[in-house]
């Protein structure tokens, strides 16, 4: 029982992740129409710029701002250089682009860090760890993740429904050429937004950072599952990034918790293991399979 | 008549390349000029659904693998002399392989295909990666051929009457298949078939009012060219003795549109051009600079943001004599 509590909690922790990434993705994706495989490089810039100022100063909430501009900045950049001269072509064009992107960015971070993993001091008051009930520790830092997490999502939800780029926003993703000819300024628009999902990505990758090990590569690797969540939840659509994003992480973390023992209950231990990583590792991909089949604009999708 | 010089140029180009090799004493580049042919049939099998369908698979390499994995499991079991799932015997016979890759990978691009065409758009794009990442990890779980590590072959397929322990041998097996591979592309692409294709990529609602299955065109080209991709699997495996799932990994299924870009979306040769300019790229940066993925990337955005039509289109414009 303790061991599931666990490992939901660790999923949470996953999912919120995924989240923080999705909700920029699928801004970018429902409005700009571009799709953006660079966006786990930001995550990478945030990771490897907080944690460079994190291990020299010693704080880790030192690191938090700079993380944060870093990747904010970075974005703006890839934006303005780049992902502005795509809105017009088509996606085979974006994928090719920023794909290069991915190149560039990877090789420019082993210049600058090597290739060697390093790794994020924990903040002082979270270390350890915290009994949530008799018998149950768990690790602080993975609340406070959840906790940024759930906090993003509520502001996302404020700024979308009751402001007046969030209105922008919400009409931007249902119908773009329609905001342009009201006579909106959607350039300034495409911007923010950009910006805005960077400082997410920088977020979710400095927050990673104690947890994993901040290494190149390490944007690929949550990138695939970052798109799975926007494809389930609906290209465009932050509530569907939020429903997908906890619900794949929990997901995920269950089966890679949980069916190598399920396996091992009728097979020999060795295959048993292998037989149940390597469904779990398919197992998101699986699931977005049969959503789109079932729904092929995904669960939330706007305008559907 | 220009196409028909500029093919038999090419030919001749490769048909030297062994000579030419020994005679610098560079073996290394008949193994580059043998991955060029390779990758360029696989490159054109997407070019096929992408270039002149408008289909934006982003898990082409599957196909690949599975072309690569059918040769390889196909050794394994015939060393092992254990028959697959107790019936299938083992085989090192090219005359078998080469027809069970084709076999293999249409059977999967069908179904791949089927459930994937009923979406569009972005989630085209997304559904073929899942089901590519399905498929590599599906592998890297079968401790039987490997795993991660993949499975070696111990010898290349045997073809009656070559002597094919030779690496040049092997190379021009290689060179044959892809003339041949080229030449039915050429046909098809010219066909009522391939015309229809070139429609529904640039209307496809046009193309359903004219009356025209377009589920149904698209899908068989989705598995022709899961087919041409598998045979170049199968190539690879023969040339490399070696399958693992690194060529069924998502970067894999990039690279091959990255080289379809580079040599000009929906031009014949394009993707020969792009194969040859993508490898011989490396295989130069790699050698001058551990770095080289840097200068890749920035070539790559300079031609998918400044370039029209890659390098065809450049040739295109250069012979044309005007910008």
């Amino acid at each position: 029982m303790i061991l599931v509590l666990e490992q939901i909690l660790n999923g949470l922790q996953y999912g919120v992740m995924l989240f923080l990434l999705a909700a920029g993705l699928t801004l970018i994706f429902g409005i700009m129409g571009v799709i953006n495989l660079a966006h786990g490089s930001l995550y990478m810039i945030g990771a490897f710029a907080g944690t460079w100022v994190a291990a020299h100063t010693g704080s880790f909430w030192l690191g938090l701002p700079v993380a944060l501009t870093a990747a904010a900045v970075a974005g703006l950049l890839i934006e303005m250089l780049v992902v502005r001269r795509l809105y017009e072509r088509d996606h085979l064009d974006q994928v090719l682009a920023t794909f290069a992107l991915i190149l560039l960015f990877n090789e420019l971070i082993v210049l600058l860090f090597g290739r060697q993993p390093i790794f994020t001091p924990l903040p002082e008051l979270f270390s350890g760890s915290v009994q949530l009930f008799e018998g149950f520790p768990y690790p602080p830092y993975r609340l406070l993740i959840i906790a940024t997490g759930l906090l993003v999502a509520l502001g996302l939800w404020l700024l979308i429904n009751r402001t007046r780029i969030g209105m922008l926003v919400r009409a931007g993703s249902t119908n773009r050429d329609m905001v342009r000819a009201l006579g909106v300024d959607i350039r300034m628009l495409y911007t923010i937004v950009f910006g805005l999902g960077a400082l997410l990505a920088g977020l979710a990758g400095y927050m990673a950072g104690p947890i994993l090990a901040v290494q190149v590569g390490m944007g690929e690797q949550i990138l695939l599952a970052t798109f799975v969540v926007v494809v389930i939840g609906g290209v465009g659509s932050i509530r569907g990034a939020f429903v997908a994003g906890l619900a794949l992480g929990v997901v995920d973390t269950a089966m890679r918790a949980f069916l190598p023992g399920f396996f091992r209950t009728f097979m020999e231990p060795a295959a048993a293991d292998n037989l149940g990583a390597g469904i779990a590792s398919m197992g998101i991909y699986l699931l977005m399979a049969i959503v789109l089949l079932i729904r092929p604009k995904g669960l939330f999708a706007p305008g559907a | 008549m220009p196409r028909l010089l500029a093919a038999l140029v090419i030919l001749a180009l490769f048909a030297a390349m062994p000579e030419v090799a020994s005679a610098m004493g560079q073996s290394s580049l008949m193994t580059l000029a043998a991955r060029i042919l390779i990758y360029a049939m696989a490159a054109a099998s997407l070019n096929f659904i992408l270039g002149y369908g408008g289909m934006i698979s982003f898990g082409h390499a599957a196909f690949f693998g599975i072309g690569s994995y059918t040769v390889g499991i196909l050794a394994h079991h015939l060393a092992s002399g254990e028959p697959l799932f107790g019936i299938i015997p083992g085989s090192g016979d090219m005359a078998v392989t080469l027809p069970a890759a084709l076999l293999v990978s249409g059977i999967a691009a069908a179904i791949i295909g089927a459930l994937s065409l009923r979406t569009g758009g972005v989630q085209f794009i997304m559904i073929t990666l899942a089901f590519a990442q399905m498929l590599f990890f599906f592998f890297v779980a079968l401790p039987t051929y490997g795993g991660e590590d993949g499975t070696i072959i111990s010898s290349a397929n045997s073809v009656p009457g070559l002597n094919m322990r030779r690496k040049a041998t092997v190379y021009y097996f290689i060179l044959g298949v892809a003339t041949v591979y080229f030449l039915i592309l050429w046909r098809l692409v010219h066909s009522s078939f391939g015309e229809v294709l070139k429609g529904i990529r640039q209307n496809e609602r046009r193309m359903t009012a004219m009356g025209i299955p377009v589920y149904r065109y698209k899908l068989f080209a989705f598995i022709l060219a899961g087919m041409g991709a598998g045979l170049a699997g199968a190539l690879l495996a023969n040339f490399l003795r070696f399958a693992s799932p690194d060529i069924m990994h998502w970067t894999k299924s990039g690279e091959l549109m990255i080289m379809v870009i580079l040599g000009g979306v929906g031009s014949f040769f394009g993707p020969i051009l792009g194969a040859a300019a993508l490898l011989v790229l490396e295989f130069h940066l790699a050698g001058w600079s551990e770095h080289w993925q840097l200068a890749l990337g920035a070539i790559l955005l300079l031609v998918v943001l400044g370039g029209r039509g890659g390098i065809n289109g450049l040739l295109a414009r250069l012979a044309g004599g005007r910008r």
